[in-house]
């Protein structure tokens, strides 16, 4: 099932580093420029693509992935566009693992059969539903897994001992580990901290176990990277976008290569990680 | 979609799952997942509790002012020559509309669970001015989310939040209404979750919050059943009442859902109109999706995004509905209809002139329907309908609109 997942975080293994997830919206600011930002990624370092399906509501979300969203969905952008994302994608790259990330209203009204058919065909490797927790995993996560789509939870600093069994237990491909109670984009958590976390996570189960909200620079994807599995980065990617544009939100000259050098520092920044921790 | 089956009670839902057919649920990030948990394992214990309920008596009685009148409106029904026509006067209740009742219950609730920090999103500003009122009462600070756009055209009441000691954040995010304001109380939420309650303020939102606050607010139709008994003998033919998110009307139905021979009429904003975008009629004219921690009827286009809606009224400008009136609807049990701006507004100046009260523009659009019903029906049928908040807020916004400089 997670076929993608398996061989790209035993790839990293084997270099002895964490892998970099990165986190872009479909669709930001138009079609196009989303997908070349899309089929750069790899090539600058990124091992898996998270990507993200605009929604009006983004609850859980920051003002910069807020506006990502909003710049998206301005555009013209629809959850059909960013399965067309994905099929672009495979065209030239059948390696990297793409993870389609977001809030289940738009899913729900595409239709969850339809979609899970879709996404498939697109090459979606894994989901992530932000408001879909494992109480309600008969919406969505257990006809994802029945299709072979890995339906990848989060775990936060809320979710105890108690919880965390029920969190993991229909999760598979790797665990997300929200860093911090907040909003995407907020400050960086302390990296003892998040060591402990992952440790505590990795008691109760195999999956590989990224961590994200927080990390904004390759020192940052260092330090946290020294003892997870993988580091997600998302809302530094939007803001390097965001800063590109034109005053009218266009895209410039500027906006994908502009991604491409910041991956690039946060992919070496990832793959000093174990060499620092070694020391 | 429409294929739920007729139960037994209507009185019995949510299920263990906090749904009410395939409406309600937990639809939240999995940070808040072990407060909403905790929040239900403390509602469980409280609500029987004998010494909670009895603080709650008291405060309902001591603070508030209930139980409201019942009150017959004669010159109104002699107006409208048909049903008798009776309000159930909860815009008398301190701070001038049902929140009240919702909030105290809550601050009590977050006070046993040892929380410091009470939030909460407002629209037309009535909810907040309870929260800051109870938060006032309690010692607890207290800081309000609302939208931009509304603490424009709600004045008067942000300063009473001010005044009572809340901080009030304007939400520019979205249009700065009240999805946006409860997407950004959602947030802190998640960021503070260890001393922060969230107050929310409609019978909507992730389990527990939809039947808490019906439980909370039910109290508006176990005393209009008993007032009723007691001046009339008997239940009344109909109710009538407005939903935004609908606490107000949950708290009146609620207690008559099994009384097959009432008749029960919910009232939404239907704004312009219909036919294009600017109306809240999200049980009308919307669609069942996910929002805010439930599966309700929603405003939303063929992409599952949501819609903004508007009203004249700010405390039903919201593009869902508490997910019991979509079980409700989709049931049967209860009829939604849409009322438009100008008939609301017609409504507001008509009570105001034959009974000297002045409504909210919110219950303006449940008389604005009672308007309508009550000269078909007969003499001696009864109409009850929820004046769930007074319109003193409002005077501005309808100063405005009748083109009167204030």
């Amino acid at each position: 099932m997670s076929a993608r997942f398996d061989r790209t975080f035993a790839k990293a293994a084997a270099e002895r580093r964490p892998v970099l997830v990165t986190y872009i919206m479909g669709g930001d600011p138009d079609f196009d420029t989303s997908l070349s930002i899309m089929k750069a990624l790899p090539s600058a370092g990124s091992d898996i693509i998270e990507l993200g399906m605009p929604f009006s509501d983004p609850m859980a979300d920051g003002p910069a992935i807020q506006l990502a969203g909003q710049r998206a969905l301005a555009g013209g952008q629809t959850l059909e566009k960013t399965l067309e994302l994905s099929r672009q994608f495979r065209k030239t790259d059948t390696d990297t693992p793409v993870v389609m990330m977001g809030y289940y209203n738009p899913i729900y009204i595409y239709g969850v059969d339809r979609f899970l058919e879709n996404a498939l065909a697109a090459g979606i490797d894994g989901l992530i539903v932000v408001d879909l927790p494992p109480e309600m995993d008969d919406e969505l996560c257990l006809p994802a897994l029945a299709k072979g789509i890995s339906f990848i939870r989060l775990a936060t600093p809320t979710t105890d001992g108690r919880r965390l069994p029920k969190v993991l237990e229909n999760t598979s491909g790797f665990v997300y580990y929200v860093s911090m109670n907040g909003i995407t984009g907020s400050a960086l958590p302390e990296p003892a901290l998040v060591g402990g976390a992952v440790a505590r996570i990795k008691e109760h189960t195999s999956l590989p176990v990224c961590v994200g909200f927080g990390v904004k620079t390759a020192e940052h994807a260092r330090a946290i990277g020294a003892s997870a599995d993988g580091v997600v980065v998302g809302t530094v990617i939007i803001n390097q976008v965001a800063s590109s544009l034109t005053e009218d939100g266009q895209a410039t000259g500027a906006t994908v290569p502009g991604v491409e050098a910041l991956v690039r520092g946060l992919s070496a920044g990832v793959r000093a990680a174990r060499l620092a921790a070694a020391e | 979609m429409n294929q739920t089956p007729l139960p037994n009670s209507f009185r019995s839902g949510p299920d263990e799952d906090g749904r009410f057919g395939i409406f309600g649920g937990r639809f939240v990030a999995e940070t808040l997942m072990p407060l909403i948990l905790e929040l239900e394992a403390e509602w469980e214990k409280a609500k029987t509790d004998p010494a909670f309920k009895a603080e709650l008596e008291h405060l309902n009685t001591h603070y508030t002012g209930r139980p409201s009148p019942l009150y017959f409106a004669e010159r109104l029904t002699e107006e409208l020559g048909g049903a008798k026509v009776y309000f159930k006067r909860d815009e008398l209740n301190h701070t001038g509309s049902h929140k009240i009742n919702n909030c105290l219950g809550q601050i009590l609730l977050a006070k046993r669970m040892g929380k410091t920090r009470i939030i909460a999103e407002t629209g037309a500003g009535q909810h907040g001015v309870a929260t800051a009122t109870v938060a006032a009462r309690f010692g607890l600070p207290c800081v309000v989310y609302m939208g931009a756009t509304d603490v424009e055209r709600q004045s008067p009441n942000v300063f009473r939040m001010k005044l009572l000691g809340a901080e009030v954040r304007p939400v520019t995010a979205g249009h700065g209404t009240l999805k946006d304001a409860m997407n950004e109380a959602l947030r802190d939420w998640v960021t503070n979750v260890d001393d922060t309650y969230y107050l929310i303020g409609t019978a909507a939102g992730p389990h527990p919050y939809p039947e808490m606050v019906r439980d909370f607010q039910s109290v508006i139709g176990r005393e209009t059943r008993e007032q009723m008994m007691a001046m009339e003998g008997r239940l009344p033919d109909m109710l009538v009442a407005a939903v935004g998110g609908g606490s107000n009307a949950i708290g009146l139905f609620h207690p008559f859902l099994d009384d097959a021979s009432v008749k029960i009429v919910g009232v939404e904003a239907g704004g312009k109109g219909l036919d294009g975008e600017e109306h809240c009629a999200s049980l009308t004219a919307g669609s069942p999706g996910v929002l805010h921690g439930n599966r309700t009827y929603l405003l939303q286009d063929k992409d599952g995004q949501i819609k903004e809606g508007h009203s004249i009224s700010a405390g039903l400008d919201y593009p869902g509905i508490g997910p019991e009136h979509s079980w409700l609807k989709d049931a049967g049990r209860v009829e939604y209809v849409p009322i438009m701006d100008h008939e609301a507004l017609e409504a507001f100046q008509l009570l105001t002139r034959v009974e000297g009260i002045i409504p909210a523009l919110e219950p303006s659009h449940a008389l604005a329907e009672v308007i309508k019903r009550a000269p078909t029906m007969d003499k001696d049928q009864i109409i009850v309908m929820n004046l769930c908040g007074r319109g003193d807020k409002d005077i501005f916004t309808v100063g405005k609109l009748l083109g009167l400089e204030l």
